[in-house]
């Protein structure tokens, strides 16, 4: 089964729909949505009802901390991410709102398990940027292949049968066999915002069968997504970033 | 858990177990056969018993990883492979032929002998390097001479790193791991990056064959391990006098403790060991000591940091880009001496782009049909060397360092089937060459520049200066034969 891997799409239309095209082209059996679906974009609902149309059809997602933001204020986010959150609350229906409440922190999907932040504490969506962070997550969880995004920087890490974490920094271009004999963690890049200095939207594509996994890349129009968040007066540097990858 | 041995007679996955092939440190090989598959095949078992070398395993992974996305004539093809979670294997391709181990009591080798496998193992490795693998294990039993074509065909991918996927080598372990006499000096400081380092271990390889010693001994310690960085090996023409200083000029500078200073690439090295008479020699090709007593131990005492080498990594593909060998075909009896500028300028703007490029000056020789050749024109004098003067004469203001630049008269009768056998036995990766300008001629004759356009195996640079376009491609609509 080939399984399409989404996160941080951030109300970017342009980008998410980008991706989407991109996951027909590849044939995808199944697309999972790691959170993180609103915040910072100029397109929360555009976004948000595509993702509840899948999500009908059976699309597994699970919640990132600004999808939690706009519900409610129980986490504390940046000034720039609470100014998005606030401008987004305002524009989300109750119906779309809802959905987002009944969002899990995590679903285990047969030796997978999908997760925005963590699989070491989901709720309190910890930063996986080193070995260390990786090796929390990869220790509190049984499944072979843990997805995560949340840190919009692209990483694969694996754990080792002698007890050792690595970190990797994929390559665009070629697959990578995940070893049945140890376990991995796949850190996805951003749909919405990418932030590994290449503005190209990213997801992952894993295939169950032959245990590859690509990093994909899929330039998208930024000046389009750029445009409607300066238009919608949130602050300039959620449009600035995107052309940067920064 | 896995079984490491298998008896001869039962199947596995549909191949047949044909009988014990090799018993290695680390796994175990058997020939096996399977209906969908005519060549002989070999499959290979890991040693998984507890207590065993964890290392076993990893560079099994390692190489269930590589082997199935490499390709061509210089790695065994691969057909399956197991996995851990039943049984792990990897069954490929049996390469007919004998390992270079085999040779190792024919030692010394005559020069001519030791230089064709050189170039057939760079050969290798350059294919391998341009699939993103660094192979980290050179040493003679890694290395088959495929029968009957003879081609090196490079085994055994187990310390091998690709650029594009995760090294789990890397940290895991940490003691360097490789073979004490072949391994490179950043290899044994734990770098895992350099793609020299396999130029170093081929370096290793000619020494032992040319002068049946080898450049470092067999050394079992860390410490032993470490003193190649200071300590140079025995020039080889003080052990064996009769080997040419051309030779010793390559394998001491593959023997380099720096790798920035070994060929940047295997196919520059194998260049070099395919044009002895134009390898430029210096100071090291000569020595017949060691380095003074005071320069060693400067070294020892002030090691050179490998932390740069570390700083200084690069995608392969990066560097291979970075030094490529370009070639450029000069018609010397053209009188256009504006295409010859033309030509000229347009190989300095390649040149200056890619700072470890090498240029092959080409010119070609048309021989005579009729008559035989004669090496002297009717005024006595020798015309290749006459050539070699003037495509020297060409290249002079480009400026190039002389051991970038190689000049080279081909003689035949067909210019574009030369220049294909040059470009395609160097591993060109570019060549540049003028356009014929008269199209009449160009019409009866066939041009050259689309022969070679169509054919080479590499990027191909078409010039003309800019009054070519107006009288070929317009003046003459009609005509669309040649295009070059």
């Amino acid at each position: 089964m080939r399984i399409a891997l989404l996160s941080d799409i951030h109300a970017n239309w342009e980008a998410f729909e980008a991706c989407l095209a991109v996951v027909r082209d590849h044939a995808a059996d199944k697309i999972v949505i790691l959170g993180d679906i609103v915040g910072y974009g100029a397109d929360p609902s555009a976004c948000l009802d595509k993702v509840r149309e899948l999500a009908a059809a059976g699309t597994p997602v699970v919640m990132g901390n600004h999808d939690e933001a706009v519900l409610g204020t129980r986490f504390k986010l940046n000034s720039v991410a609470a100014t998005a959150a606030q401008w987004t609350a305002a524009i989300l229906s109750p119906e779309q709102k809802q959905f987002l409440q009944n969002l899990p922190l995590t679903v285990i999907d047969e030796d997978r398990l999908y997760v925005h932040a963590s699989a070491h504490t989901p709720e309190k969506f910890p930063y996986i940027q080193d070995v260390q962070g990786a090796s929390e997550s990869l220790r509190a969880t049984d499944a072979r292949l843990t997805v995560c995004g949340h840190v919009h920087v692209p990483a694969l890490y694996h754990l080792s049968t002698t007890g050792k974490v690595m970190g990797f920094i994929p390559d665009a271009t070629m697959p990578v066999p995940l070893s049945s004999n140890r376990r991995w963690l796949a850190v996805m890049g951003a749909v919405g915002q990418p932030r590994d200095g290449n503005p190209a939207a990213a997801f992952g594509l894993y295939d169950s069968a032959s245990t590859e996994f690509k990093f994909v890349r899929v330039p998208y129009d930024v000046s389009a997504a750029a445009a409607k968040i300066r238009a919608a007066g949130l602050p300039d540097v959620l449009w600035q970033r995107l052309s940067l990858g920064r | 858990m896995a079984k490491p041995h298998l008896e001869p007679g039962t199947t596995l996955d549909g191949f047949h177990i044909v009988k014990l092939a090799h018993k290695g440190g680390m796994a175990v090989m058997y020939e096996v056969t399977h209906p969908d598959h005519i060549v002989p095949l070999l499959m290979k078992i890991p040693m998984l018993h507890e207590g065993e070398d964890p290392a076993a395993i990893v560079s099994f992974e390692m190489e269930q990883m590589i082997m199935p996305r490499l390709s061509g004539l210089h790695v065994p093809r691969f057909v399956a492979a197991g996995d851990f979670s039943r049984q792990p294997y990897l069954v490929y391709e049996r390469i007919p032929g004998d390992t270079l181990y085999k040779r190792l009591d024919t030692l010394p080798m005559p020069t001519d002998e030791v230089a064709a496998i050189g170039v057939k193992v760079a050969t290798a490795l350059h294919s391998l390097h341009s699939q993103h693998v660094t192979h980290l294990d050179i040493k003679p039993s890694n290395i088959i001479m495929r029968h009957p074509g003879g081609e090196a065909v490079l085994i055994d991918y187990g310390l091998s790193r690709h650029d594009q996927l995760p090294d789990l080598m890397d940290e895991e372990f940490r003691l360097p791991y490789g073979t004490a006499p072949y391994m490179a000096p950043e290899q044994v400081h734990g770098i895992r990056t350099e793609p020299r380092s396999d130029l170093f271990a081929l370096g290793v390889l000619m020494y032992f064959f040319a002068t049946g010693r080898r450049p470092f001994g067999d050394p079992q310690s860390l410490k032993g391990l470490k003193k190649r960085v200071w300590q140079d090996p025995t020039p080889p023409r003080k052990l064996k006098p009769d080997i040419p200083s051309w030779l010793q000029e390559i394998i001491l500078r593959c023997l380099a403790p720096d790798p920035e200073v070994r060929h940047p690439t295997a196919a520059q090295l194998a260049f070099d060991l395919a044009n002895p008479e134009q390898v430029m020699l210096t100071p090291r090709a000569h020595k017949l000591k060691r380095d003074a007593w005071s320069e060693r131990t400067k070294r020892r005492f002030h090691p050179k940091s490998y932390s740069q080498v570390l700083q200084r990594e690069k995608r392969l593909a990066t560097r291979i880009a970075a030094a490529p060998i370009i070639a450029v075909a000069i018609d010397l009896t053209d009188s256009r001496t504006e295409l010859l500028e033309a030509l000229r300028v347009t190989v300095d703007r390649i040149l200056s782009t890619v700072p470890n490029a090498r240029l092959a000056c080409l010119n070609v020789l048309k021989g005579n049909l009729i008559a035989l050749d004669s090496k002297l024109d009717t005024e006595g004098r020798n015309i290749h060397v006459r050539r070699i003067v003037q495509l020297k004469d060409w290249a002079r203001p480009i400026k190039l360092p002389p051991d970038r630049v190689t000049y080279h008269v081909l003689e035949g009768v067909d210019a574009g089937a030369l220049i294909l056998d040059y470009v395609t036995s160097n591993h060109v990766d570019h060549v540049v060459l003028g356009a014929r300008t008269d199209a009449r001629l160009r019409n009866i004759l066939g041009s050259v520049a689309a022969e070679i356009s169509q054919k080479a195996p590499c990027t191909v640079t078409v010039v003309r200066k800019p009054r070519d376009y107006a009288l070929d491609d317009f003046a003459e609509p009609a005509k669309t034969a040649a295009t070059g």
